[in-house]
């Protein structure tokens, strides 16, 4: 059985007097201990949205949230608001996107640091100082003794995120969301990050969850990938199958999206065309018929079905199809 | 090159101290070089040398009435200036120097213990309210309108009226009262804030409790506009108490001066005598003026967004 299953996962929101959104719909799947999963897509297609549902944060007035999420055999969503605060921080861990303002910034980060650790793990606050210089020292921070008694302001960003995974690491959950962790860093800062997660989830055993718009952070990082768009998982499959065959017109288009350092000179991307604002309802058919190249005219009538092909499962009518020259496109 | 790595090592150590800078020592380092706030600060800290040392500084006893056979009551004669009493005596032929003096020693009390009690207040109500949300929000801040729908002055004459027996403290709780609104909307309204920010999620997603969130992320974060607001309240209460004082629901016990009090106490000789009623007034415009100069410049200095 896996650390945390996520079958079905649906997130409505609804407010008076507006017609509810689907914001994630239907979405599952699995992470093993030692895993990288990847959840990507474009901004608004519930990636985030997805990743709070698991830890339980989003406001419990106008979602609705349906589903399983269990971790360890136990469903989350199930939980009460107290069991759901004992198992945050100490069996799931969260990174946020943006370090600086996920920091206290009045509060000098090792006492941030100690916070986690007395509040779940019992410590004292001078046996979990001692714990905090480790921690800080194990993500790669220099001076722990100093650093511990600065404020989030008097770091650099990437050592604010480093501090930020120590943070999220302190109580050696199982289980380690994090949400575009890379965002808001520098390239050089965001390969470095990467490494050290790479290496902690090595080390510690622990299960991650990438929720990232970054096809780079993947290609680096996860060992399976589910593409989201509109809500929903459009293509679902292994790293470097993903990458050597992109299936979906979606996964096409964002790889065709990236510039490539053995590209021809001049030679120009290429966009995917519209934007989330044109979707259509799943309901009704394909999301992301509007924007897509290859789309039929069955594509705006018919809901696709989650197809299991070949290992990798697809929610497609017209496939990009392996050997073609728009497939090629993506591979040379 | 030997002078210039020890320069170099002494940087290195300098930086090294300057570990841990708060908001509160970064915001002091940019205060300690603004003028304004240097301006207020010395008003403010002579008003407090003054009213702790005035019963010594004073030089005579303002509550002895010692020039009591100058004043002709029917014909409204004071105590004008003379050797040993600077600036004459009072109604009662007290000498006006000393009880100027001395007043500055309630006017603080007032304004300080006005402050306080109306900072409690704010503060709990402002918690309740941001913190819980919801009902117990919705309660406390219909409370709050209802008290600000009411001018602040008309509010504090209502409550001063209401006790039997006004005193030193009925003036305080008057004035107090009137700014617990002032203090919770605003508290409430950046602890709303607050609890929708980024450091707040990311505390509850590491499994913080309740209190701990509300106590070291949510209300740290939030206070910086009531300490600033605290200080500008000081000198409205100053104004209001001794508003309070000239309307004639002032401390009736004219032992201990208090400046508003004195106000009050000359309005039928104002004509005759302005001098009565300048000193006092021009004191507690100095001292209102010390207080905003700070409040302001504190506004500026804690401003996370002028923070490097």
């Amino acid at each position: 059985m896996a650390l945390l299953e996520v079958r079905d996962l649906t997130v409505v929101f609804q407010r008076k007097g507006e017609e509810p959104f689907r914001a994630v719909d239907g979405v599952s799947f699995d992470v093993e201990p030692g895993q990288t999963v990847g959840l990507v897509g474009e901004s608004g297609c519930g990636k985030s949205v997805t990743s709070l549902a698991i830890m339980g944060l989003l406001p419990k007035r106008g979602t609705k949230i349906t589903g399983t999420v269990s971790y360890d055999g136990t469903d989350l969503l199930k939980l009460s608001d107290r069991e759901m605060r004992d198992r945050r921080g100490r069996d799931l861990g969260m990174v946020f996107q943006d370090p600086l303002s996920s920091l206290n910034p009045v509060v000098p980060i090792g006492l941030q640091v100690t916070e986690v650790l007395e509040r779940h793990r019992g410590m004292a606050r001078k046996e979990a100082m001692i714990e905090a210089k480790e921690l800080l020292d194990k993500v790669g921070i220099p001076d722990p003794n100093r650093r511990l008694k600065e404020y989030p302001h008097q770091l650099s960003g990437g050592m604010r995120q480093r501090a930020l995974i120590a943070i999220a690491l302190a109580c050696r959950p199982k289980l380690l969301i994090a949400d575009e962790p890379t965002t808001a860093l520098d390239v050089t800062i965001q390969a470095q990050i990467l490494s050290l997660m790479k290496e902690l989830v090595q080390d510690l055993g622990t299960a991650l969850v990438m929720i990232t718009h970054d096809l780079g952070v993947v290609a680096g990082l996860c060992d399976e990938v589910n593409v989201l768009y509109g809500g929903k998982v459009v293509e679902k499959a292994m790293r470097h199958e993903l990458f050597a065959e992109p299936r979906h017109p979606y996964t096409h288009g964002l790889l065709a999206s990236i510039p490539r350092l053995d590209a021809a000179t001049h030679s120009k991307l290429t966009p995917i065309k519209g934007s989330v604002a044109d979707n259509i309802p799943w309901s009704q058919g394909c999301a992301f018929a509007p924007r897509c190249p290859n789309a039929l005219d069955v594509c705006v009538r018919v809901t696709p079905p989650e197809e299991d092909q070949l290992g990798r499962l697809l929610r497609c009518h017209n496939p990009v199809v392996p050997g073609t020259p728009a497939a090629e496109e993506v591979r040379a | 090159m030997v002078l210039g790595l020890s320069s170099k090592k002494d940087k290195i150590d300098g930086l090294a101290e300057s570990a841990g800078v708060s908001l509160a020592a970064s915001a002091w380092k940019r205060l300690r070089r603004s003028p304004v706030f240097l301006t207020g600060a010395v008003i403010i800290g002579l008003f407090f040398v003054l009213s702790l040392l005035s019963p010594w500084l004073a030089p005579q006893d303002p509550s002895v009435p010692m020039l009591i056979d100058q004043v002709v009551k029917a014909r409204n004669e004071i105590p004008p200036p003379q050797p040993g009493h600077p600036l004459g005596g009072d109604l009662q032929g007290r000498d006006f120097f000393s009880r100027l003096l001395v007043g500055s020693q309630q006017t603080l009390v007032v304004g300080v213990g006005a402050t306080l009690i109306g900072l409690t207040g704010g503060l709990v109500l402002g918690t309740l309210a941001g913190a819980l949300g919801g009902w117990v929000d919705s309660i406390v801040m219909r409370i709050v309108d209802v008290m600000l729908s009411l001018p602040s002055l008309l509010l504090a004459f209502s409550i001063a009226a209401m006790f039997a027996r006004p005193s030193q403290f009925t003036v305080i709780l008057a004035v107090a009262i009137v700014q617990i609104p002032v203090f919770a909307r605003l508290l409430r309204g950046s602890m709303l804030a607050q609890r929708h920010s980024d450091h707040v999620l990311a505390a509850t997603a590491l499994g913080v409790k309740k209190g701990a969130i509300v106590f070291r992320h949510m209300l740290p974060n939030s206070l910086s506009p009531v300490i600033v607001q605290s200080t500008l309240v000081l000198a409205t209460a100053i104004i209001e108490a001794a508003a309070l004082s000239f309307l004639g629901l002032g401390n009736p016990d004219d032992r201990l001066p208090e400046w508003g009090q004195m106000l009050g106490d000359v309005q039928n000789v104002f004509d005759t005598h302005p001098h009565l009623a300048a000193w006092p007034a021009i004191c507690i415009i100095i001292v209102a003026l010390g207080f905003t100069l700070m409040g302001e410049t504190l506004r500026e200095a804690l401003d996370p967004k002028n923070r490097r």
